[in-house]
């Protein structure tokens, strides 16, 4: 898993309440093998005009250009700013997947829902919340400045606009210490890998037959 | 202090460390992988530029989107019609070329359903753990091994750190004394079990099957009872070690040998609960009771004795179970009151993890033999759990007496079982299935399971209705 630190980025705008998984990953999507590959079907039936299949060369369908993601003044984004219940619907681990794959690395909105903003934790990437009336200004200052960046530092645990403000936000110490150090559950374990060799060496001398045997 | 189960004793030979929150890490000595739930896991790996932490505690063999069909079969993985099931197929065989892992491949002789390859491989031994990425991963328990199933993060977790982040479960004893009558099966056993405990009854424990009843049975047997441990609730079944385990698993290819066998033989004898061992639980039932089963819902644990009548809801008195009844009902095309004996069989599957063992396919061809199958039934199937499961019941010639009875010989995968290959139960259709799961449209959209013994099946086979077995 990627590691979080400080995150300086373009602020791409999804002006919508309840965006739900499905949206981010339309669910024909899920039949894939991989966990890549989701980025070009992104907000599939919002970023296209016809409809999507799985294994699609993306790069030749027609684009909605009135979709913020297809507009060249977001190209590059690294942040997405949402409205209320960001993430709804299916528990869908594709949807951070998608998220990541796209390039970006934080969702800042008043509010999320349960299941997404863990699944963000376990792949790397940091949904905050903000007070609705901070992200209200957000939304205008984006709009009204091209290239709008944000700075995003997690060791400090705030917000930085380009004019100087800075917003405070919370974050569980243990799910920042594992951003911080792009420690997943495997991550965690192998923190404890000396145990584990220790013990599998204990176990071998005891169960030799339950080593080596498959070839 | 109070003795050790056998579930405490597996568990605590594994505890690589115990965490404050009350969870443990746990060693995982073997993970064995079909096709399905693996993609994503090693696609896990390789994103996070990660190796298996140890190459050989893994086997895996392609089951669930294998065709059955032997003309769709005979092109290996190109011939497998659908195309995301041959996908999957061949990303198993990628990935684990990839990364070294021993594969039984789609037409080796060994591939088969991995609950079936785990053990007659020996791959499968008593006091290790072992998972896999399904829900009948208890199978394996039938060895007094610790056994369960994961899901696809936790397939990953298991191949990059060979161990699990586990809580301990409570013990449960279930205990059938006595000795089973005529015609009745490891399949009733088990069937009589959930109809007792309900789906629900095992779920935080894990079961030790024990009495007289599992000291008899053989370890096909078994592998039956544990296999559908899960749809008592339990993740977990056990069987304690004895003679008749140590016999199964002497010679088999990943088995033990020699002074090692020896040594390990001296271990596993060590594998049962002890006798003032505690079981938070206890169940018992008498063997002398058991009849031959037959499911008539949409639930494991809506199952009647062969001899006996489909419910009234209108009888049942806990309103949650009588609506489940009543929905059951609508669902098989049922009526409270029918005799199991008056439903029509249009369909009959014997095969999956739970009954496609060369003692069930015995089982099966011993009722068949000399018979016809009944004009009435559309279609009716055996599937071998695997490659050397169908060789052995070749060389004994039961593919034949099946062949003869009208009874189409297929080749091993998980097939009707799920329906994730060409094998389909038509919508309506009565299907008299081995198999573990009569879930709505689980063998097919509209389709409806009785779940029943091979030899139960093979009997609505040449009938065109349930009979009592015991009878015959
Ligand atoms: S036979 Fe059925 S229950 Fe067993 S592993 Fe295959 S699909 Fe699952």
């Amino acid at each position: 898993m990627k590691a979080f630190q400080i995150e300086q980025g373009i602020v791409a705008p999804i002006d919508r309440a309840n965006v739900d998984t499905d949206m981010i990953i339309p669910k024909q999507f899920l039949k894939s093998i991989l966990r890549s590959g989701f980025g070009p079907n992104l907000f599939d039936e919002l970023r296209y005009l016809d409809k999507g299949e799985p294994g699609q060369d993306c790069s030749a369908r027609p684009l909605n250009m009135d979709f913020v993601l297809n507009q060249a003044r977001y190209a590059g984004t690294s942040i997405l700013l949402a409205r209320k219940n960001f993430g709804c619907g299916s528990s869908r681990e594709h949807a951070p997947w998608a998220l990541d794959d796209f390039g970006i690395r934080c969702v800042i909105a008043p509010s999320f829902a349960d299941i997404f903003f863990n699944n963000c934790f376990n792949n790397g990437l940091l949904p905050i919340v903000l007070d609705e009336a901070i992200v209200d200004d957000l939304f205008a200052r984006v709009a009204a400045n091209e290239g709008y960046q944000l700075t995003i530092n997690l060791p400090e645990q705030c917000v930085t606009t380009p004019e100087g403000n800075s917003y405070s936000f919370e974050v569980d110490a243990n799910r920042k210490h594992r951003l911080l150090n792009g420690l997943d559950d495997i991550g965690i374990t192998l923190n404890s890998a000396d145990a584990i060799k220790t013990y599998e060496q204990k176990w071998r001398q005891q169960s030799p037959w339950l080593f080596d045997s498959i070839k | 202090m109070a003795g050790k189960t056998l579930y405490d004793k597996l568990w605590d030979s594994h505890v690589v460390e115990q965490r404050a929150d009350g969870s443990a890490l746990i060693y995982i000595d073997r993970q064995l992988l079909h096709e399905v739930t693996s993609p994503q896991a090693f696609e896990g790996l390789r994103l996070a530029g990660r190796k298996p932490w140890r190459v050989d505690a893994n086997l895996a063999t392609p089951d669930h989107n294998v065709p059955s069909d032997v003309h769709e079969r005979a092109g290996g993985i190109a011939s497998i019609v659908d195309e995301i099931s041959r996908i999957q197929v061949q990303t198993l065989d990628d990935n684990c070329d990839e990364f070294g892992i021993k594969e039984f491949k789609i037409n080796d002789r060994e591939q088969g359903i991995v609950h079936v390859v785990g053990p007659e491989t020996g791959a499968t031994l008593p006091g290790m753990t072992l998972v896999c990425g399904d829900s009948h991963t208890a199978t394996h328990g039938a060895f007094a091994a610790l056994a369960h199933g994961v899901g696809t993060s936790e397939v990953e977790h298991v191949l990059a750190t060979q161990c699990l982040v586990q809580k301990k479960m409570k013990n449960m004893k279930v205990e059938v004394t006595g000795t089973l009558g005529l015609g009745v099966t490891p399949k009733d056993v088990v069937l009589a079990i959930i109809g007792k405990i309900g789906t629900a009854g095992g779920t935080g424990y894990a079961i030790e099957f024990a009495g007289q009843v599992f000291r008899d049975m053989s370890m096909e047997g078994r592998m039956t009872v544990c296999n559908m441990a899960i749809e008592g609730g339990a993740r977990i079944g056990m069987v304690a070690v004895d003679d008749t385990t140590i016999n199964y698993v002497e010679g088999r290819q990943f088995a033990p040998k020699g002074e090692q066998w020896q040594q390990a033989v001296a271990a596993w004898r060590d594998l049962v609960s002890d006798d003032d061992a505690v079981f938070d639980a206890v169940v018992t039932l008498r063997g002398e009771d058991i009849r031959p089963q037959v499911t008539w819902g949409t639930s494991p644990e809506q199952v009647a004795a062969v001899d006996a009548v489909v419910p009234v809801p209108a009888d049942i008195t806990d309103p949650v179970q009588r609506a489940a009844a009543e929905r059951a009902l609508t669902y098989m095309g049922l009526k409270g009151g029918m005799a199991i004996s008056e439903i029509p069989v249009d369909e009959v599957f014997i095969g999956s993890c739970t009954n496609s063992r060369i003692e069930d396919l015995r089982a099966a061809a011993a009722v068949v033999a000399g018979k016809q199958k009944a004009a009435s039934v559309t279609r009716a199937m055996v599937v071998p759990g695997s490659g050397q499961v169908k060789l052995q019941a070749e060389q004994e010639g039961l593919d034949k007496i099946f062949i003869a009875a009208g009874i189409e010989w297929r080749q091993p995968s998980c097939s009707m079982c799920l329906a994730m290959n060409s094998d389909v139960l038509p919508a309506g259709s009565h299907c008299a299935s081995t198999s573990n799961r009569n879930f709505e449209g689980r063998q097919g959209f509209g389709g409806r399971t009785h779940l029943v013994s091979p030899a139960m099946a093979a009997a609505a086979a040449i009938y065109g209705h349930f009979v009592d077995v015991s009878k015959l």
